[in-house]
């Protein structure tokens, strides 16, 4: 007797590795619309990251440091090559650029009076200086941006350093777009545009082309502010050794070195997620060119994109860096992605956490606007202390891992602190392997 | 008149003493001598003063200037009065790249030639040339006027917002966006005006108005190849 035939079996239904359905529908999204996406944010990609890496701590070898008890010191002072005036910061971590126009005045406010408590500066950005930022900072940087939106040298003289932003990490080569919405008629007039319409910011400076130019611009940045105020040079992640070589010969005192994982205000997702590496593959190529220049430690290297927490910080000092900078993690402290507005994220059709239309200007939490009604849900002074928290725990964090390591500074934690998890993360940060001797790159 | 030896004195020393000028000062007239195409002379001046620079200068002569009147008795590097504010900025030869980057306000004169990208993000600021310039020249302009008594290179006015540009030579070609706009009775006093402040002798009726077409105001993926 023959068994009934049964069924066949047949194939599981398989999603490509390569087609997912979020490729997918970003094809079909792109068929309707026949327009790039846009948004704000840094990469949101897996790449390598402080999280490859791993302090070895204290042993037999190498004494720790009692918490609580021995100190271990945080401050940093930046702009010691050439400034009269460099500034002295109470902790290794300082507020990146971010521009009134992106942000609203309520969160230039804010991140001011955090960093103020904090003891640390805050950086203006493509859109001039305002009061609210100019008020509420006690140390403020100013940026020097191929748009010029708002430059005056009355500015530049109230500043307290100066940065020329040759390129950001979510960016390298690129510049931006502030959309019609966010144009406010004070967002213009502050950038001598008519109110409403698209304000496209340059990718390269007007006026200068090369190290060599950039050395006479910062010269004459320098003889305009009396050479008081520390001149930073800032880059996106790309080529790092010949950047910050680049960036020293041309007179920088500081050298600002941006990672993929910055974040930006607006550009095309195939920019931030396909230009530019990682700030893990950056800081060691940095260091290096700085030491080459035997430079190190007398032109401060301040590195930023992706840090979170005190260990990130504590490995990109360790590495070499004299600072760090935060943008993202900084509008997440006051307020940014907040779940209390998870109604209003799913009106805009997204969720808390990956909101990122920033150029829209309908931020729920108030801080990527200029809409009168959604900044106001951002209370500064509430938001300031906030942020002033979070700083002083990036720094509690960063000094217990110092401690850990035996360090009374933390510019005292070095390569040797550390191993990597991944060969990758070896490579890059040029670091041993965990439980080897093993640094990819570096012989035997 | 004071006279700076820039040979002797050095730079800070020069751009220090005309920095601290106040504003009611009765040492008004300054004279730079042996400027031998330094750069980053006369910048950052804040006072009603009068500099004449004996000579050639470097980039970003009279750069971020405010209420000083400047005479280059000679030709100017890349970005003469860069950024400039206010005042008053005449350059007697030639000028190089970028003259008058971004400036805000004021008036540049260039009695010869400018080279390319003249007048670049220009924000407010008034540039007359009585020569010619060259290729890229009032590229994203945003405010202001550039007069060209002369010609003006390839790409004029290319992604141009609200300045405005009169020409009375022959343009090679036209940026994107940028085209020829009607010569009205106000732009002809206005282009008087700007003449009479340049102490350039010229008709407003021979010269031709180009300004935006304002089509690339909104970014729009059916202009994409237009950017």
């Amino acid at each position: 007797m023959t068994d009934k035939p049964s069924k066949p079996p047949r194939t599981e239904p398989v999603q490509s590795a390569t087609f997912t359905p979020a490729v997918n529908a970003e094809i079909r999204r792109a068929a309707a619309t026949g327009i790039y996406d846009i948004r704000g944010g840094g990469t949101k990609r897996s790449v390598p990251h402080f999280d490859d890496l791993l302090f070895l701590g204290a042993s037999i070898s190498r004494y720790p440091l009692e918490g609580y008890r021995e100190k271990c010191a945080t401050n940093v002072t930046l702009g010691t090559r050439f400034a009269k005036k460099p500034i002295e910061l109470d902790i290794p971590i300082t507020i990146a650029g971010m521009s009134f126009g992106a942000l609203s005045g309520q969160a230039k406010e804010a991140l001011g009076r955090g960093a103020t408590a904090a003891g640390t500066s805050t950086t203006t950005g493509d859109g001039g200086m305002t009061e609210e930022e100019r008020g509420h900072s006690q140390l403020l940087v100013y940026q020097y941006l191929p748009s010029r939106y708002g430059m005056n040298p009355d500015d530049l003289r109230r500043c307290d350093a100066i940065e020329v932003v040759v390129g950001q990490g979510a960016k390298p080569g690129g510049g931006g777009m502030l959309l019609g919405q966010k144009i406010s008629d004070r967002v213009a007039g502050m950038r001598d545009l008519p109110a409403g319409i698209d304000q496209r910011s340059a990718c390269r400076h007007p006026d200068w082309t090369g190290p060599d130019d950039l050395e006479i611009k910062i010269l004459e940045l320098r003889e305009i502010t009396g050479w008081e105020k520390p001149i930073y040079v800032k880059v996106g992640g790309a080529r790092p050794y010949f950047d910050t070589a680049l960036a020293v010969k041309s007179g920088a005192d500081v050298v600002v070195l941006d990672g993929m994982q910055g974040g930006t205000a607006a550009t095309q997702d195939v920019f931030i997620e396909h230009v530019g590496i990682p700030i893990l593959g950056c800081i060691r190529p940095a260091v290096q060119a700085l030491q080459d220049l035997g430079m190190h430690r007398k032109v401060q290297l301040i590195v930023s994109g992706g840090i979170r927490n005190g260990a990130d910080v504590a490995k990109a000092l360790a590495l070499g860096a004299d600072a760090v900078s935060i943008g993202t993690a900084a509008l997440i402290a006051i307020g940014d992605n907040d779940p209390r507005w998870e109604d209003d994220y799913q009106k805009l059709g997204t969720t808390a956490g990956a909101y990122d239309d920033w150029h829209e200007g309908m931020d729920p939490a108030g801080i990527t606007t200029q809409d009168p009604k959604l900044a106001a849900r951002l209370d500064p002074v509430i938001a300031g202390r906030q942020l002033a928290n979070y700083l002083k725990v990036l720094t509690l964090e960063a000094q217990t891992i110092a401690r850990a390591c035996g360090k009374s500074h933390v510019h005292n934690l070095e390569p040797e602190d550390l191993c990597a998890l991944t060969i990758e993360a070896a490579a890059m940060a040029r670091v041993p392997l965990a439980g080897t001797d093993w640094i990819p790159g570096k012989g035997f | 008149m004071s006279i700076i030896d820039l040979s002797e004195n050095g730079l800070r020393h020069l751009n220090e003493t005309l920095q601290s000028q106040a504003q009611g000062t009765n040492q008004q007239d300054w004279e730079i001598i042996n400027p031998r195409g330094s750069h980053a002379i006369a910048v950052g001046l804040d006072a009603p003063i009068n500099v004449t620079v004996s000579g050639s200068t470097g980039y970003y002569c009279g750069g971020m200037n405010k209420q000083a009147s400047i005479t280059v008795k000679g030709s100017v590097g890349p970005g003469v009065a860069e950024n400039m504010m206010s005042g008053i900025v005449v350059v007697e030869g030639d000028a190089s790249q970028y003259a008058g980057a971004t400036g805000r306000g004021g008036m540049l004169v260039v009695r010869g030639n400018a080279a390319s990208r003249c007048g670049i993000s220009m924000k407010g600021i008034d540039i007359v040339v009585e020569g010619n310039i060259g290729h890229m020249s009032a590229f994203m302009a945003q405010r202001g006027n550039l007069v060209v008594l002369g010609d003006a290179g390839e790409a004029l006015g290319d992604s141009l917002y609200e300045a405005r540009l009169y020409v009375r030579g022959s343009v090679k070609s036209l940026g994107a966006d940028c085209i020829e706009k009607e010569m009205r009775p106000e732009h002809l006093a206005q282009l008087a005006e700007l003449l009479e402040r340049a102490g350039t002798d010229a008709d407003p009726a021979s010269f031709r108005r180009y300004g935006s077409a304002r089509q690339l105001y909104h970014f729009n993926v059916d202009n994409a190849s237009a950017y």
